[in-house]
């Protein structure tokens, strides 16, 4: 993360009276330079998360609320682990990967596309835009019904509404991404002869990616939340009917566990697309904080 | 005489359609540009010296009279017309070398030679591996000036190239700019608002003028390269295109203009 901090300190104008084949002093390879004002504490982000485990297994232990209203991290660590014995965890959560795996690659694979061309052909977008645009303002948690009707309890009604959430973020990241690319760079694609695919694969695309890993994050985000109200509403595996069966028998343990494993996947998912963040937009020189 | 090897521009007339109506920019250009000439255009402030070189460099096809390179018609922008543009227009996520690139691959040896090359000729060797925004405006211009010769332009268009940059840094870059030409000897013609600019690296300067924008005198500045800045020839010369610049502009001449100004001024 550090090494975003490097400023380019334009080691190059040149001092009075230097010579015209002067050399100038190489880029320091990125290197992390520390702002000196402040100073970076260890684990800074986990001081929180630990004070309130602790302060909650403390009032747990001490009896002052049920344990099916609030179970003390212990009992929830215990049920954890004989979920994940009995495999019961695992094959859920299995089942879910999938379902938002693939809703996710059908909507925001389409998003993706659709959002491509209807930044690059303006016709395209004359015909798509508008009806992208009203669709979007639907909840689309609230055709839920709408699918389980159409399509029923099985697979499809669960990946399609997934894919529905999964499509408008990637869509509007990768068409606004795209239209504010600079036009001044496709005067100098055409200078020097870009092809038409060229154009595409080293102007638009770098240009875009800032707006499209945006867009795939939110997209990934939206892609959970469809998958949990899919389960929620009409499902008999996953982590989410996991959730959903543990309420009605009052295991709120197992409740938390449910919890907990979305939270860490979610979590997971959104680091990967950072690291991708990173390596891709090294160029980039924002405002880090 | 053949028009091969040549830049040769006849009765040139462009101009563009506003709201209130069209707009005459250019007016009969007549210019000839034998292969290996620097050439220098100087003009006040909007007299189309930039729509001029984007006719030139077949970015504006849209055009009447005759634009020839070589004796075939300029219609449209390509490698053999480089440019370089006011701002350095460099691809921010490629790194020097692969800017300089751009759209050839350094996976082949003789680009990524001819690379290497070029990154010498402009002193950046060390900083191939530098994104743009690890660069200064001059450093950045010089890539700029590297991507358009790694093409091997018949002609080198540029656009105030170093408009942008504090005095030392553009004396240095002119001189970068004269080497590259020295050894390269490819037709350039440099758009500035700088005299100094213009007689010290330029065998003719073209002084336009404005309203519609068309070729005011041509001046020839017949004196050995390298030159010394301080040569009092010159210092005659800067005087004449001064005047050529002037005799146009009546209406903007100043009541009283600070003896200082007067002599850094530029246009
Ligand atoms: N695309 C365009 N549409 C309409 N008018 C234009 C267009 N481009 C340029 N002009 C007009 O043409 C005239 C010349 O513009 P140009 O940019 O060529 O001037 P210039 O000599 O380069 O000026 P400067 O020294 O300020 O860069 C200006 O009056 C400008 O308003
Ligand atoms: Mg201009």
């Amino acid at each position: 993360m550090q090494n975003v901090e490097m400023q380019s300190s334009s080691p190059d104008v040149p001092v009075v009276g230097q010579s015209v084949g002067g050399l100038e002093a190489p880029v320091p390879k990125a290197r992390s330079r520390r702002r000196g004002n402040r100073r970076t504490w260890p684990f800074v982000g986990a001081y929180l998360p630990v004070t309130v485990l602790v302060v909650w297994q403390g009032v747990c232990s001490l009896q002052l609320v049920v344990p099916a209203i609030l179970p003390s991290p212990i009992q929830i660590a215990d049920a954890f682990i004989q979920l994940t014995r009995t495999g019961e965890l695992l094959a859920d959560l299995k089942i879910s990967l999938i379902r938002v795996i693939l809703g996710f690659l059908l909507g925001a694979g389409l998003g993706l596309i659709c959002g491509i061309l209807a930044g690059m052909y303006r016709r395209f977008e004359e015909i798509v835009d508008p009806t992208v645009q009203m669709l979007r303002t639907i909840p689309h948690l609230a055709i839920t019904p709408l699918f389980i009707l159409w399509l029923g309890l099985g697979e499809w009604s669960k990946d399609v509404l997934i894919a529905t959430g999964a499509f408008f973020p990637m869509y509007i990241n990768t068409f606004m991404g795209i239209r504010s690319v600079d036009a001044k760079l496709f005067d100098v694609a055409r200078v020097l002869q870009f092809s038409r695919l060229q154009q595409v694969s080293k102007l638009v695309l770098p240009a875009a990616l800032p707006n499209l890993l945006l867009g795939l994050r939110l997209s990934i985000g939206v892609s959970w939340l469809g998958l949990v109200v899919a389960e929620l509403l009409g499902s008999s595996s996953g982590v989410g009917y996991l959730i959903l069966n543990a309420q009605q028998f009052s295991q709120t343990d197992v409740v938390f566990v449910g919890l907990i494993v979305f939270a860490a996947v979610g979590k997971l998912s959104d680091s990967l697309v950072r690291v991708l963040e990173h390596r891709l937009l090294r160029w980039r020189d924002s405002y880090t904080g | 005489m053949s028009d091969r090897q040549e830049l040769v521009i006849r009765g040139l007339h462009k101009s563009f359609d506003t709201a209130q109506g069209p707009l005459q920019v250019l007016r009969d250009i007549h210019l000839q540009v034998p292969q290996g000439e620097f050439v220098a255009i100087i003009g006040p402030s909007g007299c189309g010296k930039s729509t001029l070189l984007r006719v030139i460099a077949g970015l504006d096809p849209d055009y009447d009279g005759d634009v020839t390179l070589d004796g075939e018609r300029v219609q449209q922008p390509g490698v053999d017309k480089g440019f370089v543009f006011q701002e350095h227009r460099l691809f921010p996520w490629l790194t020097v070398a692969e800017n300089i690139a751009a759209n050839l691959s350094l996976k082949d040896r003789a680009t990524r030679e001819k690379v290497k090359q070029l990154i010498h000729l402009v002193h950046l060797d060390g900083f191939e591996q530098a994104y743009p925004r690890q660069l200064s405006g001059g450093m950045a211009q010089r890539v700029a000036i590297a991507r358009a010769l790694l093409r091997d332009p018949k002609v080198l268009l540029m656009d105030e190239p170093f408009g942008a940059l504090d005095a030392f840094t553009r004396a240095h870059m002119q001189d970068v700019m004269l080497n590259v030409w020295l050894q390269n000897r490819t037709t350039v013609i440099l758009v500035t608002h700088d005299i100094d600019e213009a007689i010290v690296l330029a065998q003719r300067v073209v002084v336009m003028r404005a309203k519609p924008g068309s070729v005011q005198t041509i001046v020839p500045v017949n004196l050995p390269y390298p030159r010394k800045r301080s040569d009092t020839r010159l210092l005659e010369l800067r005087r004449e295109v001064l005047r050529q610049l002037e005799s146009h502009m009546v209406e903007y001449t100043p009541v009283s203009v600070p003896r200082d100004t007067e002599r850094r001024r530029s246009y």
